[in-house]
């Protein structure tokens, strides 16, 4: 009987539950550090009360949010409503298939990791326009809207900036990529490609909805944005997401510019995480940092600034390699 | 034209980056928040909480009030009422006195009330300050009780002569 079940199904199935319990593991210990960052950062103690420190706290949200009622609004369209917040995190759960964690801890190494990557992120966006169109609330509408439009925006500096990289190593396979900068940092890509990683970054900021780039959940303007009318577990499907994109965001700069597992000592998956939660930190500092954009100045970093900088990136780099 | 923009562009680039030093300055700096039920803030200095009555300064039991009733005639709220002794009374008895230890007929002195209850209903105080500002003996005054809660509307109901024998007391001990 087992016989009959092929040996990469039983991977992917033990893969994608594996990636489920680092996703959710991951959401509670954003959620607790982007809090007791913020309160570090504005003088205050942040959570506090759940457990010691406060460290149950996102425990404690997070039953919250499943014992909450599912509530679907007046007018709004019920398959694609409840469709959407599953449609934008069931693509992150795919990207983790794809990210090497260490020399040894990867489910799929395929030859078109990154393509998959950038494929399966790029469907987040389907959800959000879903989500807004089927809610029957203008906030939502708008905050779709404007998701759509800036996520095709950033989306071609993002792609602009990763095409050097293919470039230099000739490969979409993560684990070739990662595997071919040397263990210490003066050999990793972003030394040779900073300009890349900066746009990457930055992108990655837009691409994930972060702060200063939170357009589609402004607070101040669309009270919540795409998710206004979600309640219970499907905003918290959302939220979720949003996390899972994070990370993946991080795990891919972390392996296109800081050298992936790599480590000067002993290299291995405990490198990577290190470097994907330094990013992630550096995501949250800069969004309790910065205040957010207003859209035409969004537009106007991307047309005018990202995308003929990540251009003349390119060009430079293809005329190095062509010398 | 260029240039400045591109000088704008590194200002602003510049700008970023002294944006995010400051966040890490603070991020590193004590807490400046109090955590209310296991800290309380030290110096309420200045604070105008709800009134109290000032002590004699001979008898701190009793309180300056010369029952005038003009903070309750002030007060836009109508919280404070208070009763007074009849001074009739009290004159008789000062008469009584001064006539025992000198002997001679005493002129006869301006009675002064004296001070029975003084009530505050705090519910309905707003703390505008009129009944402090316009006591003639200055026999009010602002506490910095700031750290009032209670259950039910009774327990803002002060009694303010009970109160201040209260404090009296606790000095002396």
């Amino acid at each position: 009987m087992i016989e009959a079940i092929p040996i990469p199904l039983i991977v992917i199935s033990v893969g994608l539950a594996a990636t489920l319990a680092f996703i959710g593991l991951n959401a509670l210990v954003l959620v607790y550090l982007e809090r007791k960052v913020a309160g570090f950062i504005q003088r205050r103690p942040g959570p506090y009360e759940v457990g010691p420190q406060g460290i149950l706290q996102p425990v404690a949200d997070g039953l919250k949010l499943v014992g909450k009622q599912i509530f679907t609004p007046t007018g709004a369209d019920r398959v694609l409503y409840w469709l959407a917040p599953m449609i934008s995190i069931a693509p992150a759960l795919v990207c983790f298939l794809a990210i090497p964690f260490g020399p040894h801890l990867q489910i799929i190494n395929t030859n078109v990791g990154l393509i998959l990557i950038l494929a399966f992120t790029g469907i987040n966006v389907l959800a959000l326009c879903i989500a807004g169109w089927a809610s029957q609330n203008k906030y939502a509408l708008l905050g779709a809207a404007r998701d759509i439009s800036q996520s095709v925006a950033y989306e071609i500096p993002l792609l602009l900036s990763i095409l050097p990289i293919i470039f230099m190593t000739g490969t979409f396979n993560l684990f070739d990529i990662a595997s071919g900068q040397g263990a210490w940092p003066w050999q990793w890509y972003i030394v040779y490609q900073p300009l890349a990683f900066v746009i990457f970054f930055i992108c990655a900021l837009a691409e994930t909805n972060r702060n200063p780039f939170d357009l589609p959940e402004a607070e101040s303007e669309l009270t919540a944005g795409f998710h206004t009318e979600y309640s219970g577990m499907g905003f918290g499907m959302f939220f979720l997401a949003e996390y899972a994109y994070m990370v993946v965001a991080s795990c891919v700069t972390a392996i296109l510019f800081l050298g992936g597992f790599q480590g000067p000592v002993a290299s291995g998956w405990w490198w990577f995480l290190a470097k994907v939660y330094i990013l992630l930190l550096i995501m949250i500092w800069i969004r309790w940092t910065y205040p957010r954009v207003r859209f035409d100045q969004l537009l106007n970093i991307c047309w005018k600034w990202l995308i003929p900088l990540a251009v003349f990136n390119l060009l430079v780099t293809l005329l190095v390699i062509a010398i | 034209m260029i240039v400045k923009k591109f000088n704008d562009t590194i200002m602003g680039l510049w700008s970023l980056l002294v944006g995010l030093k400051v966040t890490a300055v603070n991020f590193t700096r004590p807490q400046i928040t109090v955590h209310y039920p296991r800290q309380t803030v030290p110096s309420l200095e200045g604070y105008r909480g709800h009134i109290e009555l000032v002590p004699q300064d001979e008898d701190p039991l009793k309180p300056k009030c010369i029952a005038c009733n003009t903070c309750a005639r002030m007060c836009p709220s109508s919280c404070i009422s208070l009763t007074a002794s009849k001074p009739k009374k009290k004159a008789a008895e000062d008469k009584e006195c001064s006539g025992e230890e000198s002997g001679e007929k005493p002129k006869p002195k301006k009675a002064k009330p004296e001070l029975e209850s003084f009530v505050l209903d705090y519910n309905y105080c707003s703390l505008c300050g009129q009944c402090v500002q316009n006591c003639p003996v200055d026999a009010l005054r602002y506490t910095s009780d700031v750290y009032l809660a209670g259950f039910t509307r009774q327990e803002f109901v002060f009694d303010l002569l009970a109160r201040l024998q209260d404090q009296a007391a606790q000095k002396e001990q």
